[in-house]
């Protein structure tokens, strides 16, 4: 058995690259949802993010603001969504599912519009695009046996989004259960009532909860067009913010949990990648469209109860009512 | 909320409230148009002299609209049981399966009016297995219905893109698709019913599934409102609890609900597949599924609504075509947006500007109207 196909560096290295939108994204709704806020607009926002951020970077020539623009326009459409379910009391799986279509059709007209490069947005260069970390000695210890390449390949090498995406998962433990904000948020979630009793508005907890979920979608959506790759291209979120969402039920709603399952998630794609046409043994060849499938059939299984059992934040979805 | 608010009268909960919420989701519409350096009131002439303008033009416009009728209906009848089925787009498409598979079975063997109701059959009951398993585990193990619906949107794209590229493609043929289907396997078309109100036109996609569409939307009525099966499917609905206590098992009212609910997206292919394309293609669904949800909002999730709605959506698609073709600034996706904006205030903000309606109607009403309190008929 050939293990590179299966355990390579280039296979882990990936794994990584192709984790990390999912998981800022997945972070992302957490928080939203944790507060009793569902989010099927991680996508919608994602999408935004990236397109806002590839046009300021291609237009002010820096990486950085294109990340700025990309959070704006992200929390813009997060506190659409706010005021929907927050301050509206609507519902909030339609909310989610308009700003889904205002971000993929605004993104192409108004792309076509300023760049008339059919949607896309220039092409980003040298500035105007992050540039990967080297972190210190990677080339020097690249020569010790097992751990250099792994040091160097897998570790270094990667963009500064890719850190920061990592860096979120324990800020976001330590904000949800070592800080008084934290215990908030997650008893908003639960019972706001209880909340409110306790004095503490509901309206401007969810505000700022989902307020953070607009961030990190920023930060997802600038990966995905300031890094990964330079510049943005029509529908390039495909699915991503959706794949999050899986994720984050996957982890039922908990943040190192999310985190290896967003991994989890990447590394069946990049696998569907490596083994594409190749055949396993026993099996034979898998369709490259069964791996694709592969986080939605498995969340699906996780949701049936057959793995555990995932329960959602037990007021999400339903707006919160101070007098009856 | 202390002050009283007037119960309103129904033409403006189902005529006046739509219609606002309709005209800021365009009036929105039209600042994105600006924003692309158009000029939205002749981008709206455009929109509508596209779709209206000509005999060709109100084919188009109808042919798009029946599509929006099918998965309508479909995303209707799921909210009349409280379900928000979002899988229409994944149903509709496993739906075309089955369309294709009768088409490819019996074209050379029976007339087309023996294949089309073999289609329907194939893609209701293709349609409605693809939401059995979303309404199985929400009924039994309470898994959430969107976020099933969704996954099995993604499943279906999967299992289609395996099945084009690989078992229905013909041999020696590079694109994903299906071979033609014979003439015994295309659908009679509408055009005479345009040349009839003296409209010339060259040849439109307008065919037979249209009728089907307004026979369908008639039946969800009937169904809905005057059958058993809609009564219970209305009260679980309503209230479940008073369902469960009333008797009626949840399981059975959920899963026959969404099976409907697949079977009408479902038999959405039947439109394009049999009665268009005559073949299967890829992605031949286009978001239909998704508009659904847009027209079910508008139409409030009755029939009398939804058709109106599919023909206002059906004009933006063929408008939004014209309009691509006229403005350079402006491509078909300005529909994606103008549908989010309609979803967002028809459906997200649709009690916005009740308040305010109701202040109004209050204020000019007489006094014994004004007693109504506002906790009563929450719409969903």
């Amino acid at each position: 058995m050939d293990w590179h196909l299966y355990l390579g560096l280039n296979v882990l290295d990936s794994t990584i690259r192709i984790s990390v939108p999912l998981l800022l994204a997945c972070l992302a709704g957490l928080y939203s949802e944790r507060s009793g806020v569902f989010d099927i607009g991680l996508e919608g926002k994602m999408l935004a993010g990236a397109f806002a951020g590839a046009a300021a970077a291609s237009s002010f020539g820096s990486a950085w603001i294109g990340l700025f623009f990309a959070i704006l326009v992200s929390v813009g459409f997060a506190l659409v969504h706010g005021f929907a379910s927050i301050t509206a009391r609507g519902n909030q799986i339609v909310s989610g599912v308009a700003i889904n279509f205002i971000a993929a059709g605004g993104a192409v007209i108004l792309g076509q519009a300023w760049f008339k490069q059919g949607g896309r947005t220039p092409s980003l260069v040298g500035d105007e695009r992050f540039s990967v970390v080297t972190l210190p000695f990677a080339d020097s210890l690249g020569g010790v046996p097992l751990l250099g390449p792994v040091y160097r390949e897998l570790v270094s090498g990667h963009y500064i989004l890719v850190y920061f995406a990592f860096l979120m998962v324990p800020v976001t433990w330590w904000v949800l259960f070592r800080t008084r904000f934290g215990l908030r948020l997650r008893a908003v979630g639960e019972n706001p009532a209880a909340v409110d009793t306790a004095g503490i508005s509901v309206t401007f907890l969810r505000y700022r909860a989902v307020m953070i979920t607009g961030i990190l979608c920023g930060f997802s959506g600038a990966y995905l067009s300031v890094a990964q790759n330079a510049g943005f291209v029509k529908d390039m979120t495909a699915g991503k913010g959706f794949i999050a969402l899986a994720a984050l039920i996957f982890a039922k709603w908990r943040p190192v949990n999310a985190m290896f399952a967003c991994l989890l998630f990447g590394y069946l794609e990049a696998l569907g990648i490596s083994l594409q046409g190749k055949p396993l043994p026993v099996i034979g060849t898998v369709p490259v469209q069964f791996m694709q499938a592969l986080p939605y059939i498995l969340t699906v299984i996780l949701l049936a109860g057959f793995i555990g059992k995932a329960i959602p934040p037990r007021a999400g979805g339903v707006p919160y009512v101070k007098e009856r | 909320m202390a002050t009283p608010y007037a119960k309103l009268p129904a033409w403006a909960d189902y005529g006046l409230i739509p219609l606002i919420n309709l005209t800021v989701a365009f009036l929105v519409s039209g600042l994105v148009v600006l924003l692309a350096g158009e000029n939205p009131v002749k981008a709206a002439g455009i929109l509508v002299s596209g779709a209206f303008g000509s005999g060709s033009g109100i084919g188009y416009t109808l042919f798009y609209a029946t599509n929006f009728i099918f998965t309508g209906l479909s995303v209707a009848v799921a909210f009349h049981c409280g379900l928000f089925n979002i899988g229409g787009e994944g149903q509709a498409y496993i739906g075309g399966l089955g369309v294709a598979l009768v088409c490819l079975a019996f074209d050379t063997v029976f007339p087309w009016w023996l294949n089309f109701p073999l289609a329907i059959l194939a893609s209701a009951a293709l349609g409605g297995a693809w939401a059995f398993i979303p309404a199985i585990l929400q009924a039994r193990r309470g898994s959430h219905i969107v976020i099933t619906t969704i996954m099995f949107n993604f499943i279906a794209a999967s299992v289609m893109v395996y099945l084009l590229v690989g078992a229905l493609k013909p041999l020696g043929s590079m694109a994903p698709q299906t071979r033609t289907f014979e003439a015994a396997a295309h659908l009679p078309k509408l055009d005479w019913l345009i040349t009839m109100f003296g409209f010339k036109l060259r040849s439109t996609p307008l065919n037979l599934s249209f009728v089907l569409a307004l026979v369908v939307s008639f039946l969800v009525w009937l169904l809905i409102w005057r059958t058993k099966l809609g009564y219970e499917i209305r009260t679980q609905g309503f209230s479940p609890r008073a369902s469960r206590y009333a008797g009626i098992s949840e399981t059975r009212i959920i899963v026959i609900t969404m099976m409907i609910s697949g079977a009408l997206a479902g038999m959405m292919a039947l439109n394009p597949v049999m009665g268009d394309q005559h073949r299967l293609q890829l992605d031949f669904v286009t978001g239909a599924g998704f508009v659904g949800i847009a027209v079910a909002l508008m139409g409030r999730s009755h029939p009398a609504g939804i058709i109106p709605a599919s023909i206002l959506f059906g004009m933006l698609y063929q408008g939004g075509a014209e309009l691509a073709f006229e403005m350079p600034n402006i491509s078909r996706d300005m529909i994606v947006i103008i549908q989010g904006l309609v979803i967002l205030f028809a459906g997200a903000l649709e009690n916005l500007f009740r308040p305010a309606v109701q202040a109004f109607f209050g204020s000019v009403l007489h006094e014994d109207v004004r007693a109504a309190p506002i906790a009563s008929g929450e719409s969903h």
